[in-house]
């Protein structure tokens, strides 16, 4: 009885994944009839003539996430590394829980932390520079253009990092804890130095777990809504410069779903979920690849 | 030694420091971070709690008023949605330590579990929508206590399988060999020895679906006047802090601070609390 009770339960657990998937699809339907492939490629977003094309949200959801991994890769290796080589354990058992503790903010309070204080932080301190900078140098004036408003795409990708550093670090601090002791013993007795006992042997001894590590990091950036709501702006053209507003897939859904009328505008909706769900399904599946066989080693 | 050897010993240990530099930075960035955030959430939160936060119900936007039906709303919300995952995840759990299967069920299952676990919460707002929203034909409490606690469950089938896999086999096989059945070996012998596991991975589950504010816009969203049916849509803190903190009137942005600072306070409290509860009662 105990047993076929759990095991009912389980069953339901499986069957929740391919009725989530099911729905989203039924419930698109309408979209992906109207607009088939073209959804994915075409570039106009207008409820009032019911056209809808998701490229421009689906490129703000991917180079958002990209700069979230670019910044917060790095930033969470090195904490890692602080953690587990620089500092005695008892006081990186509290430090790590202060780490830890970022992760259990909620997201939406990073959104209005990054659009009353960081955004204006970044309009007056950074951006100006970082435009001026760049300003004469082709393809690079491009990328770093745009105004020093504060919200807009860069703005976005950094409140992603800041949301992923506490995850990455922490799986990359499992993943190094892992590693024996005699290899570290051995580096430091022949004279290396943690630079190089790092670079030279923990970092290709443990490739395949901090690759997974990442793309885990990559996962939840991905998906994450409402801190990216308060400060991307919300506007649908195309890449036009990283301090320009832009969208993603989440925070689209979020702005505008309750306002959704009629049959094809909330199904456009649906299956930008749809597209949302099956990036990160197809992610996190290479995560726990990696993370597997980085475990395995 | 030749001058070579030096310059060489200089410049790896240049480099060391260098990177140590560095990881001292990393961890720098990542404590001001928190630091700021913490900064301005007292900063703005203290501002605006008094006590008529507690005893007014939520104003429309631009006018006065307080956050108690608010809180009200997500504390039933909150705690319907674990009380109806904690046991679901447990079980499903169990089946994984206690009964495992020859097959890839076992696999399959953590597979699932796992992607559940990191899927974006929106997608699980708008499934629920889509099944339970529009079954109803109206926002409902209802609906955000289901969609909480289908984020919640892959959070506690987790952390339970994690306490209950390390507990040693030779204690289920001595229940075992006495005669027990095998229902109560899981109740009274491997709950019993997990208790304090389990009860921290519903807590710490608790505290993150607390926060989580994209589900509930679609199945929940929000109501100013008081009501407690959760049939109707419900007033909650997620929603009005979205909603009023976006508003260009100061006192609505304030109640949006001053929601902000009550639920992360208790987000924080809750996580301290039960690490320090759990790490002693491993050190036991």
């Amino acid at each position: 009885m105990f047993k076929n009770l759990t095991r009912t339960l389980v069953i339901c657990l499986l069957a929740l994944i391919v009725l989530m998937f099911l729905t989203l699809i039924v419930m698109s339907w309408p979209a992906i009839q109207k607009f088939g492939f073209s959804f994915i490629y075409s570039t106009e977003w207008n409820p009032v003539t019911e056209m809808f094309g998701a490229l421009p949200i689906i490129l703000g959801t991917l180079i958002t996430s990209f700069i979230a991994i670019l910044i917060a890769v790095p930033i969470s290796f090195c904490i890692a590394i602080f953690l587990t080589q620089i500092i005695p354990a008892k006081i990186s058992i509290v430090l790590a829980q202060v780490i830890e503790l970022m992760a259990a903010i909620p997201s939406i309070i990073y959104g209005m932390w990054g659009l009353f204080v960081f955004a204006p932080f970044l309009s007056e301190y950074i951006q100006p520079y970082l435009i001026n900078a760049f300003a004469n140098i082709p393809v690079l004036n491009f990328i770093f253009g745009g105004y020093s408003i504060g919200i807009g795409v860069f703005t976005a990708g950094i409140i992603l990092s800041f949301m992923i550093i506490p995850l990455i670090s922490s799986v990359v601090r499992d993943v190094v804890n892992a590693v024996p002791s005699v290899m570290k013993e051995a580096a430091y007795s022949t004279g290396a130095t943690r630079f190089e006992f790092v670079f030279k042997i923990l970092l290709p001894y443990c490739k395949h777990g901090i690759f997974g590590a990442l793309i885990l990091g990559l996962g939840r950036a991905l998906g994450e809504t409402m801190a990216v709501t308060f400060i991307i702006g919300n506007s649908h053209q195309l890449f036009e410069g990283l301090f320009m507003p832009g969208t993603t897939i989440s925070a689209t859904i979020a702005n505008e779903f309750a306002e959704a009328m009629g049959k094809i505008y909330p199904a456009a909706l649906i299956e930008l979920s749809l597209i949302l769900f099956v990036i990160t399904f197809i992610v996190l599946s290479i995560s726990r690849y990696f993370l597997k066989r980085g475990g395995n080693q | 030694m030749s001058m070579f050897d030096d310059k060489k010993r200089m410049r790896r240990h240049t480099l060391n420091t260098i990177f140590t530099v560095i990881c001292y930075i990393s961890v720098a960035i990542g404590v001001a971070v928190l630091a700021s955030t913490m900064y301005t959430l007292f900063s703005k939160g203290i501002m605006a709690i008094n006590l008529s936060l507690f005893i007014e119900n939520l104003p429309p936007l631009g006018a006065d008023g307080g956050l108690k039906n608010a809180i009200l709303g997500s504390l039933i919300i909150t705690v319907s949605a674990v009380v109806i995952s904690a046991p679901i995840g447990i079980l499903i759990a169990t089946n994984l330590t206690e009964f495992p299967t020859k097959g890839k069920l076992g696999s399959a299952v953590r597979f699932v579990n796992d992607i559940l676990l990191s899927a974006p919460s929106i997608i699980i707002g708008l499934f629920v929508y889509s099944i339970v929203v529009r079954a109803l034909g109206h926002f409902s409490a209802l609906a955000g206590i289901i969609a909480l606690a289908l984020i919640a469950i892959p959070m506690i089938v987790r952390t339970s399988e994690d306490v209950m896999k390390i507990i040693p086999s030779n204690l289920r096989e001595a229940a075992v060999s006495l005669g027990v059945p095998r229902w109560k070996v899981t109740v009274f012998v491997i709950y019993k020895t997990a208790k304090a596991g389990l009860i921290t991975g519903v807590i710490l589950a608790m505290a993150r679906v607390a926060g989580e504010t994209a589900p509930l816009l679609f199945t929940v969203l929000n109501n100013q006047f008081p009501n407690y049916n959760i049939l109707t849509p419900m007033a909650n803190l997620p929603v009005v802090m979205f909603q009023y903190a976006m508003s260009p009137y100061e006192n609505s942005q304030q109640l949006a601070w001053a929601a902000a600072f009550l639920i992360t306070m208790a987000i924080l409290f809750t996580n301290i609390l039960t690490r320090f509860f759990f790490s002693r009662s491993r050190n036991k």
